[in-house]
């Protein structure tokens, strides 16, 4: 029988005050039972609690200009989650530093209410020195870090703390074909250790099936040899079916990915497509490209997977990090005697 | 909460709804929570609160289905324990991480008056592991094994007539901490009538003493409407029983009387399917929130309270953590400073009181030296003195030798033949 949770007996024994002796037994005793309890009700149960509440998701997307950000994030969500007029004297404006914009929408399917936060970064990589430009963007992640954290150290905390955590930053490499530019490797180098990143091969329908393969091989070499983590991080694999799962992902990354937001007719079909002289590339096919895994990936599987990854490690470690710092001192418990202790040693 | 509120709240953060075109597909985040769940684990607390004897155990073992733990408690304990078992169930892919909390001599005592404190301490204690790893700097609460409370079913006898003020007592303690399904025990040795009159008198006499029992949800329209039929029937009269019986062509678990046969799980003889619908079937989720979100919250403010920690300063500007924390380590450091102080000048104290007691065996030990000294000189010249003497002695003697040496080497001299012959005549003659 698995075991899902590590043996605590140590904490319930510790658990029990002095006046109390307890016969804690000292290992768990796995029973079987004789006939329908209604334990796997609490499944539904949890269900219908969750979809109750609604969920948070926020996503960033990072990427020079012109490189389908916003377009992808319409394709990904099926709406106008990114207004971007598309008049003709429409000039994009670059902003000269990197500033952060959010929006947030809230998207309702089959009964599940979802607060979904796009934060876009107009001016990542554009200017002509790009030195510290991801300092911006380091600095919003962090500050969602610590407006939640303020919330949890209240005294009176709210039911349900506002989580405006970013759960994953979605990086758009442009389809050089060659290697990662050293901003890429900056970039994700410094993030990968904050916040979940998922790199994209972005407009990859300039880019053929050879071309294609072979950018993804040389990438995967040069993060591998950089150390520099992506989503799906292998230490965080649960188990060995996520292992297998997770490791066909890891095959595939970067997902080589083409946006559109217009519908044309296929065969008989609707189908989102880029509509070109040489034949119209379909979004959804995933002979065309990835686009298919990049949203399954997001939404449909690892959805959740990202929120705990964010919950569990990134903030764990800013937590971790912040309360060790010397002017925030750790809360000691009630005898006072480990607090002193940690305060000499960080005197 | 309706939808449609839930809607107009999201609306009023700014967000504007959005409509989707096509279907994107996180409509399968309710699955993949639920999935990390059943990877996980679920986790789940009950305390049972009653008198030995009364059917605590049996009732446990009837609602899971399977036995638990064979021990008989006696009635001679010195005061109430609580005694905790976990378990690991499973049913389909469901597993479960059971703990059951029992009192063992509950109202057994003579006096029963501190019956109630074992219970809380042991309440808060749970709460109080759990405040403490969440206030860790590296913490793992994801995998920490939750030991809080979740619901605590307290039996009630079945007297007929009204709580005991024991009950009463334990019941008002608790409420604030822990979500209380009360339960009438022995359920069948009430008549369908008085056991009428008995659920209506106790759950009276608990609204009168503003005991605040564990209400089952009514906000969620799926499991409101049975939820609200269920409050009315509170407090659940329940028969618990393992051993089964052959009823028409079915085995079912019963008690044989000779009157006849207490079915359990038969709606019309008790209300045993109710509780265990109630607390595993529909509210097992909501229990657990509960304790998570409102009696451990409180536990927790009220314990950070104590610990002088505040949101609001004295003049209701709204304190920072840091600044209580930065004022409460100047204070720790204040007292780790006059500790040492103090430490130090009993330290130097010591080192005084020692040094006089060396110096005065030093002293003591010279002033010996000095006499023993003395008395060796004195000794030493009494000895010189007898030494002289008896040189002086040995001159004189020797002196007188040789004087009479003289002598008689002078008078041998003046006679030395007649002297001879003398001798040899002498003798010759003897």
């Amino acid at each position: 029988k698995l075991l899902g949770m590590p043996q605590t007996p140590r904490q319930i024994l510790r658990a029990s005050p002095e006046e109390t002796p307890r016969d804690a037994n000292p290992a768990n005793v796995g029973l079987e039972l004789f006939g329908y309890v209604g334990i796997e009700a609490v499944l539904d149960q949890m269900r219908i609690k969750t979809m109750k509440t609604g969920f948070e998701f926020n996503l960033m997307v990072v990427g020079q200009s012109g490189l389908g950000k916003s377009t992808m994030v319409n394709t990904l969500f099926k709406s106008k989650v990114s207004q971007k007029p598309t008049g003709p004297d429409y000039e994009e404006r670059i902003p000269k530093t990197v500033q952060l914009q959010s929006v947030t929408h809230v998207i309702e399917e089959k009964g599940v209410k979802m607060k979904l936060t796009v934060t876009d970064t107009p001016g990542f990589g554009d200017q002509i020195n790009n030195e510290n430009c991801w300092d911006p963007i380091i600095k919003y992640i962090n500050e969602q870090y610590e407006k939640y954290l303020r919330e949890e150290i209240l005294i009176s905390r709210k039911r349900k703390i506002p989580d405006t955590r970013v759960h994953s930053c979605v990086y758009f490499v442009p389809p050089t074909g060659h290697w990662l530019r050293p901003l890429d490797l900056e970039f994700m180098r410094r993030l990968s250790k904050i916040v979940n990143v998922v790199p994209v091969i972005a407009k990859a329908d300039t880019l053929t099936l050879e071309e294609r393969a072979e950018f993804k091989k040389r990438i995967q070499k040069d993060l591998k040899a950089h150390g520099i983590s992506v989503y799906p991080q292998e230490d965080f694999d649960d188990n060995s079916d996520d292992r297998i799962l997770n490791n066909k992902i890891r095959d595939k990354i970067p997902f080589a990915v083409v946006g559109a937001d217009k519908e044309h007719q296929v065969n008989g079909k609707r189908v989102l497509g880029r509509k070109t002289k040489w034949g119209i590339i379909e979004v959804e096919n995933p002979a065309h490209c990835e686009f298919p895994l990049l949203r399954d990936l997001l939404i449909r599987s690892h959805l959740q997977d990202l929120k705990d990854i964010t919950h569990n490690v990134h903030y764990e470690s800013y937590r971790v990090q912040r309360l060790n710092e010397s002017n925030l001192l750790v809360l000691s418990p009630i005898n006072g005697l480990l607090g002193k202790d940690e305060v000499e040693s960080n005197l | 909460m309706a939808s449609s509120e839930v809607a107009r709240q999201l609306q009023n953060d700014n967000c504007r709804p959005l409509s989707l075109s096509g279907h994107v597909g996180f409509d399968s985040l309710p699955d993949q929570l639920v999935n990390k769940s059943i990877n996980q684990g679920f986790c789940f607390n009950i305390l049972c609160i009653g008198e030995t004897g009364i059917g605590k155990s049996t009732l446990i073992d009837t609602l899971f289905n399977t036995s638990f733990d064979d021990r008989v408690s006696t009635h001679f304990q010195p005061n109430v324990r609580l005694r905790a078992q976990t378990y690991e169930l499973q049913e389909s892919n469901v597993r479960l991480k059971l703990t059951i909390v029992n009192t063992v001599g509950f109202g057994d005592q003579i006096n029963k008056e501190d019956s109630y404190q074992p219970i809380v301490d042991y309440i808060d204690a749970q709460f109080e592991a759990y405040l403490q790893e969440e206030l860790k700097i590296k913490r793992s609460l994801y995998n920490y094994h939750d030991t809080r409370i979740h619901v605590c079913l307290y039996f009630i006898s079945p007297t007929g007539h009204s709580l005991k003020t024991l009950d009463l007592l334990t019941m008002k303690n608790l409420d604030s901490k822990v979500n209380i399904i009360p339960v009438i025990a022995k359920a069948d040795t009430i008549s369908k009538t008085e056991l009428q009159k008995f659920k209506i008198k106790l759950m009276s006499e608990l609204v009168n003493n503003g005991v605040q029992i564990y209400q089952f949800p009514t906000d969620d329209e799926t499991i409101s409407k049975i939820n609200a039929t269920m409050n009315g029937h509170l407090p659940f009269a329940v028969v618990g029983s393992m051993e089964e019986m052959k009823v028409g062509n079915k085995m079912v678990k019963a008690r044989q009387y000779p009157w006849g046969i207490v079915q359990v799980e038969n709606e019309n003889h008790c209300d045993f399917v109710k509780l265990r619908e109630m607390l595993i079937c529909t509210n097992m989720e909501d229990l657990r929130e509960q304790t998570h979100a409102r009696h451990y919250e409180l536990y927790r403010r009220c314990k950070l309270e104590e610990m002088g920690f505040r949101d609001t300063g004295p003049e209701n500007k709204p304190v920072s953590l840091q600044e209580t924390y930065e004022a409460k380590r100047h204070e720790f450091f204040g007292e780790l400073q006059r500790k040492e102080e103090e430490m130090r000048q009993m330290f130097v104290q010591r080192v005084k009181e020692k040094e006089a007691i060396l110096k005065e065996a030093e002293r003591e030990l010279q002033a010996k030296f000095e006499h023993l000294k003395r008395l060796h000189q004195e000794e030493r010249m009494k000895l010189e003195e007898k030494r002289k003497l008896l040189e002086d002695d040995m001159i004189a003697f020797n002196k007188r030798k040789a004087a009479t040496e003289l002598l008689q080497a002078q008078a041998f001299a003046s006679t030395p033949s007649v002297s001879l012959k003398k001798d040899k005549d002498r003798k010759n003659f003897m």
